[in-house]
């Protein structure tokens, strides 16, 4: 069976569209709340990506890291977010989910351990930040035996080499970094530019979805849509904090945000 | 696991950057790869370059002030009674504390680079201050990263940095302390990779960053050598060495040169921060058996929670205050080379007022936990045992928390 996650590219594709990704961190700002906004944002998302928060994060911008603070000290711990996924995905089976997160995490939990508990909640990519390639090979392989996707991470700063080696190692999903950026940066270089950076890297391998990450907002996103897939998370993380900080229900706001995010790329 | 010898433990760590196959690595974002590679090599380059060492050592010694002294604290060895009590004063050096050796090294590789911003974190304000002058010098311009907490309780330093032209960049996430600065200063460099070089301000972080700075403040040890032998004709056949570990620069600097000896004639004592006798709360990784994870880019023992969250510490010394420890150091602990305690804030308080009752030294809060368990054991050496302490920074930093601790007299004699 074909992972969900290649399956949503297709669809996307067949569409004349890129896949939309969101980003939230699981247990922002409670478990409960957060399933509540994976369920309500999965009509317009293509992949959920589920942010497994953490308390030194050295590539999230302050978005995200709000978003992720708010989670631990509201009590979000490993085993939850698996719970959350498992629950979500008892009503949606087929939507993709990915974990996205830092490597200590997956190292205390043992990464056997982790890749099981992964399969039984139903996750199907792991993103790990601070993972890198060719640091990531035994992993991702481990990962490759239990049909998850394991995301390798391009950047600007990837050399040519690099990339041909990264990519020839990869699995079918990869995830270009649009910009030197930690998460929830202001665009730096033009669309232009950042695409074509991205065919560049296209080009090494066509079969390969690859989606764009980092900048991505309502204002931007339209010039994004020949990619495979385009990824939102600070935007989402600054909607709900501004939510909560003018008591309002951020589940209706940011399934308003994601729709129109789709819109636009329709 | 062992330890090579002849080989500089800099040195002594795999193809991907760890030590005993297991502690340090390059646990980053995929954007840091080429800027730190890049460094490595640089890195890997220069130290062979005599005519960069010449540089360095031409820096170390009329700008930095090299050799700092080794004296002698006769008073306090006749008050304790027992093995001779010596002491490295490497707060002598420019700017009051080792962190200079690291922070001249860095600016100079920018130059060579040729970066034109360096940033970096701080805790104590050490670090920070030492970076500022030294880009300051190398006509670098400087951002550093410090935590709130941090900010507020080592003021000296804040104003000295700011004096030298250093933008200081509060940190107000997490335990507003280093472990956030760290952070904070990665996430900078991230963005900003193509124009700035980072100075991580110990040994810590990603492996080329610990083996630059473990490289840096090894001029302490090169030093003590050479002053050992000119008083005593030869390395003493009892030495002990006592140094206060945070992120471990300054130990590994004091110890690199007789990693080589065995440890029955040179034996490394390091000394972490316990934090308040009554709090649960420490920045002892090491004494206190915490597990290995990684933080800031390398695997090392780290105060942690089971899921992996990083714990937050308590210590008096802000440049102590902090979860996790120098790759080099875990090495060192589980080759069993170099022996781990921790000492109180209370402890190091009381060591403080003791070196000052007795001698004319003002060790900061960092070295005082290393005085505290030097002047515990040598109670009970012999009198030809040779013990040295790194007073490796001064207090006058310090001197807004000895006030409320400890009452103004002890203030004054600063």
């Amino acid at each position: 069976m074909l992972n969900p996650i290649s399956l949503a590219f297709k669809k996307a594709k067949q569409e004349n569209r890129p896949a939309l990704l969101t980003y939230t961190v699981a247990g922002d700002s409670s478990k409960k709340q957060s399933l509540d906004i994976l369920k309500s944002i999965s009509k317009n998302a293509d992949i959920l990506e589920v942010g497994v928060p953490h308390n030194t994060p050295v590539a999230d911008g302050s978005q995200i890291q709000n978003s992720a603070y708010r989670a631990i000290k509201n009590g979000i711990r490993m085993d939850d977010i698996f719970k959350i996924v498992k629950d979500f995905k008892k009503i949606n089976k087929k939507k993709p989910i990915i974990l996205m997160g830092y490597y200590n995490m997956i190292y205390q939990y043992g990464e056997n351990n982790y890749l099981n508990k992964c399969r039984t909640a139903g996750v199907n990519g792991l993103i790990v930040v601070d993972l890198p390639w060719p640091e990531n090979k035994v992993f991702a392989k481990k990962c490759k035996s239990k049909s998850i996707y394991f995301i390798q991470l391009l950047s600007p700063t990837t050399t040519k080499e690099r990339l041909k080696k990264i990519i020839k190692d990869s699995h079918p999903m990869n995830y270009f970094i649009s910009m030197l950026s930690t998460t929830g940066g202001k665009l730096k270089i033009s669309p232009k530019e950042i695409l074509k950076n991205y065919y560049k890297i296209k080009k090494i391998n066509l079969k390969k979805d690859i989606v764009i990450g980092f900048g991505i907002t309502e204002k931007t996103i339209r010039n994004f849509k020949s990619a495979d897939g385009l990824v939102v998370g600070s935007a989402i993380c600054k909607e709900i904090s501004r939510s909560l900080k003018y008591r309002q229900n951020p589940v209706t706001n940011v399934n308003r945000i994601v729709s129109k995010l789709k819109n636009k790329i329709l | 696991m062992k330890l090579k010898k002849g080989i500089p433990l800099i040195d002594q760590g795999d193809k991907l950057g760890f030590w005993g196959g297991k502690f340090g690595g390059n646990f980053v974002p995929e954007t840091l790869k080429k800027p730190i590679e890049d460094l490595e090599i640089l890195f890997n380059k220069l130290k062979k370059d005599k005519k960069f060492i010449k540089e360095r050592d031409k820096y170390f010694k009329n700008w930095v002030g090299s050799p700092t002294r080794f004296i002698k604290l006769n008073n306090l060895t006749k008050h304790v009674g027992g093995a001779q009590i010596w002491s490295k004063v490497v707060s002598d050096a420019n700017g009051g504390a080792h962190k200079i050796y690291n922070a001249t090294v860095h600016c100079l590789i920018a130059k060579r680079s040729g970066k034109k911003i360096i940033c970096g974190d701080t805790g104590a304000g050490y670090a920070g201050k030492m970076l500022s002058m030294a880009a300051k010098k190398f006509g670098l311009k400087c951002k550093i990263f410090m935590g709130m907490k941090d900010i507020q309780r080592q003021q000296p330093n804040v104003k000295a940095m700011k004096k030298n032209g250093a933008e200081v960049i509060p940190v107000y996430s997490g335990s507003q302390t280093l472990v956030d600065a760290v952070s904070e200063c990665m996430r900078y460099w991230v963005a900003n990779c193509d124009k700035a070089a980072m100075c991580v301000g110990s040994t810590v972080g990603p492996a080329a960053f610990v083996r630059i700075c473990g490289w840096s403040t090894s001029q302490i040890s090169r030093e003590l050598k050479v002053q050992l032998i000119d008083e005593f004709g030869s390395i003493p056949k009892k030495l002990k060495l006592y140094n206060c570990v945070g992120g471990g620069s300054s130990s590994f600097g004091f110890w690199n040169e007789f990693m080589d000896y065995d440890k029955k004639q040179c034996e490394f004592i390091g000394v972490e921060a316990g934090g308040p006798a009554k709090s649960k709360k420490h920045a002892a990784p090491l004494t206190y058996g915490s597990k290995i994870g990684i933080l800031h880019g390398a695997a090392q023992y780290v105060n942690q929670n089971s899921d992996g969250q990083i714990e937050e510490t308590e210590s008096i010394s802000a440049g102590l205050d902090y979860p996790g420890v120098s790759p080099l150091h875990c090495f060192l602990k589980d080759t069993k080379r170099a022996r781990y305690t921790a000492a109180s804030d209370e402890e190091a308080l009381n060591a403080y007022k003791l070196v000052t009752k007795y001698e004319k030294l003002s060790p900061s809060l960092e070295p005082s936990h290393a005085f505290s368990v030097a002047i515990k054991e040598a109670k009970k050496l012999s009198k030809d045992t040779i013990v040295v302490v790194n007073s490796c920074g001064d207090a006058y930093k310090d001197r807004g928390i000895l006030e409320k601790r400890l009452g103004k007299k002890y203030v004054k004699s600063n």
